[in-house]
């Protein structure tokens, strides 16, 4: 059998047998739900809710009801779009990219950060959609012959790329994680008591009967599946990138674009795996999967990520310089020292300052510290996407037209409202689905559980 | 004759392992096994073939880039030519750049679902399809042998339970039918 390194923490503390796994991940399922849970449903429910009202009121009164004015015609709508494709980075970059390297910790982590991908890739696909505002004209971003006359899409359109990469990736991501999920939903059909819930997680699971065969296509299935999220995963965020730096707006227009938002959407993503794991794996009980080494892990992640992030920002200050272009330079000058220096600054603090604490071993492995810094974080690249798209509208090359923008109650209330929609969607995953990938954990436990490692 | 099968049940993965290869060493065909995680090592053991998922992907994603490119050059190029930005319209291979990204993304699309829905109909998994394990333990923390008589004429039933036996099973159901 094989055997891992020693010097290696295990990833499975306890004394846990193959059987405690399935106890531990679905007794949850089967239990009745804790009244915080309750109380966390209703919230979230009614900010999604709010947020429902809002995009209602706005696809039936018009786009003006946002703060847009001719001069800053892009803002918090691209601004979210961007903010939640980059925080849908994180499920598939840990189930493919870390499934190819061969990193055991993923197996903890990775049904749920997948399943919030899924989440934040809806409501990133929602942003587009609703700016839109004719949704039933929808059918337009596909290629069929426009009016169904002879006048077609644009494929030069970096816009219609990513109609076409963001569709690819929720679709790919959804079936990648609903693969992994019919064993699990099959575990649960052949353990839960309740009628109805056995004949729904009977339908789920698809009939899956665990022959060796099914297994041995099973693996080569996460495999290859991996194998092409891979690329996949970096060509979102890619062609995301390409919606501005293949525009000539000073400030857009950039080469750096595509690896600087690659690294963004990781960074953002990873920490907002930390923030949903960690609330999670306590009132879930699940510490003794998701342990202390597997934050300090997704905290390294977010070191790296977070530094070629800085990187960047360096970059493109300095070419701004060096490139001689005066519109270039002012557009940069004026995001650090115009006014809306305060959403740089804010940027720079807790985007490029604030994750380098993670360098001290005591505050990566600090749980309390890292959940704060998970917020820190994705409140700084939302403050990224609104720095490189505002700041770059808001003073064009015609002085008398410049102006600011001010976000209505429409724009918070959207934003605020997807919020509440992701949350409400990830506590009804908490609830109803395996929350670990039970049957990967099996497979590690007697390579990497505490109680079978290092003993003979 | 009446055909039969039988059922092992081992409660570890390396005891299925060892009793499958002492069963295979006396001749004895295994006909498959049920587990709740795939066991690796076991396939070359029981006879389980390597699957073909993989060049079924690969064809599936040759299939969506020949499309990708032939729907580009008939959208782009023959049907409707378009000066956008100055790119050039009037030959394919000058406006393939810009269509890079649409052919990857499409032939992502294709191979990863292709294979997807050959998995999912190779298994006999879809929705509503009945379960076959023999005991609904075997997707908690039991592993199964299933031996059909019918594939070991030589070797009557009770021959083949007493070998079983001896395997240290943990749990032995016979059935006919």
């Amino acid at each position: 059998m094989f055997k891992e390194a020693a010097l290696r923490e295990p990833l499975i503390l306890g004394n846990k047998t193959y059987g405690d796994i399935t106890h531990d991940v679905v007794s949850p399922i089967e239990d009745k739900a804790p009244k915080g849970w309750y109380i966390a449903i209703t919230i979230s429910a009614l900010i999604a809710l709010w947020g429902v009202g809002c995009i209602l009121y706005l696809i039936g009164t018009g786009i003006g009801t946002w703060g847009l004015n001719k001069t800053v015609g892009w803002a918090w709508d691209i601004t979210n779009f961007v903010w939640w494709v980059g925080i849908g980075h994180a499920g598939t970059l840990i189930s493919a990219v870390l499934l190819l390297f061969r990193q055991r910790w993923r197996m903890a982590i990775n049904r749920s950060a997948e399943a919030m991908t899924i989440f934040a890739v809806i409501m990133a696909a929602m942003f587009p959609g609703i700016h839109m505002e004719r949704l039933w004209l929808g059918y337009f971003v596909f290629p069929l012959p426009n009016q169904f006359g002879s006048l077609w899409v644009n494929f030069n359109s970096p816009l219609l790329w990513d109609v076409f990469a963001i569709s690819t990736y929720f679709s790919v991501s959804l079936v990648f994680w609903y693969i992994g999920l019919i064993p699990d939903f099959a575990t649960i059909r052949d353990r839960i008591k309740t009628p109805v819930a056995k004949k729904v997680y009977g339908i789920l699971s698809f009939g899956w009967s665990g022959k060796a065969k099914n297994w041995t296509r099973f693996e080569e299935v996460s495999l290859v599946l991996a194998g092409i999220a891979t690329p996949l995963v970096f060509s979102v965020h890619s062609i995301v990138s390409m919606d501005f730096a293949t525009s000539i707006i000073p400030g857009w227009h950039t080469t750096i674009f595509p690896p600087y938002f690659v690294s963004g959407a990781v960074f953002s993503g990873f920490a907002m795996v930390q923030t949903l794991l960690l609330v999670m794996r306590k009132t879930m009980k699940l510490e003794a999967y998701v342990t202390r080494k597997h934050v300090e892990y997704m905290n390294i992640v977010i070191i790296v990520t977070g530094s070629i992030v800085g990187v960047a920002y360096i970059t493109e200050l300095f070419m701004s310089w060096y490139s001689g272009v005066e519109y270039e330079s002012y557009t940069f000058i004026n995001r650090f020292s115009g006014p809306y220096a305060w959403a740089y600054w804010a940027m720079m603090t807790c985007n490029v300052i604030s994750p380098q604490l993670f360098w001290f071993k005591k505050l990566r492995t600090s749980l309390g510290f890292t959940f704060f810094m998970s917020i820190i974080v994705n409140i700084g690249m939302w403050f990224e996407r609104f720095v490189i798209i505002v700041t770059s509208l808001h003073r064009d090359y015609l002085p008398s037209s410049w102006s600011m923008f001010h976000p209505t109650f429409v724009d918070i209330g959207v934003f605020i409202g997807t919020i509440g929609i992701f949350f409400t969607l990830f506590l009804l995953f908490a609830r109803f689905f395996p929350v670990l990938a039970l049957n990967e954990l099996k497979s590690i436990l007697k390579v990497s559980g505490e109680q079978y490692k290092n003993k003979d | 004759m009446a055909n039969s099968v039988i059922y092992a049940m081992y409660d570890d993965d390396q005891t299925l392992i060892t009793a499958a290869k002492d069963l295979v060493g006396r001749g004895i065909k295994v006909k498959d096994c049920y587990s709740p995680f795939p066991i690796h090592g076991i396939d070359p053991i029981i006879g389980v073939t390597r699957t073909r998922l993989g060049i079924v992907s690969f064809m599936f994603g040759l299939g969506g880039l020949s499309l990708a490119l032939l729907g580009t050059w008939y959208f782009m190029i023959h049907d409707w030519p378009m000066n956008i930005g100055g790119k050039p319209n009037f030959g394919y291979h000058l406006n393939i750049p810009s269509f890079v990204p649409i052919l990857f993304e499409f032939t992502v699309f294709c191979a990863a679902h292709g294979m997807a829905l050959t998995y999912l109909i190779r298994n006999k998994t879809l929705p509503g399809m009945p379960a076959v394990n023999p005991d609904p333990r075997t997707t908690d923390d039991k592993f199964v042998l299933e031996i059909d008589s019918h594939d070991n004429h030589s070797m009557s039933t009770e021959a083949i339970l007493e070998a079983v036996k001896g395997t240290g099973d943990f749990e032995l159901s016979h059935k006919k039918y």
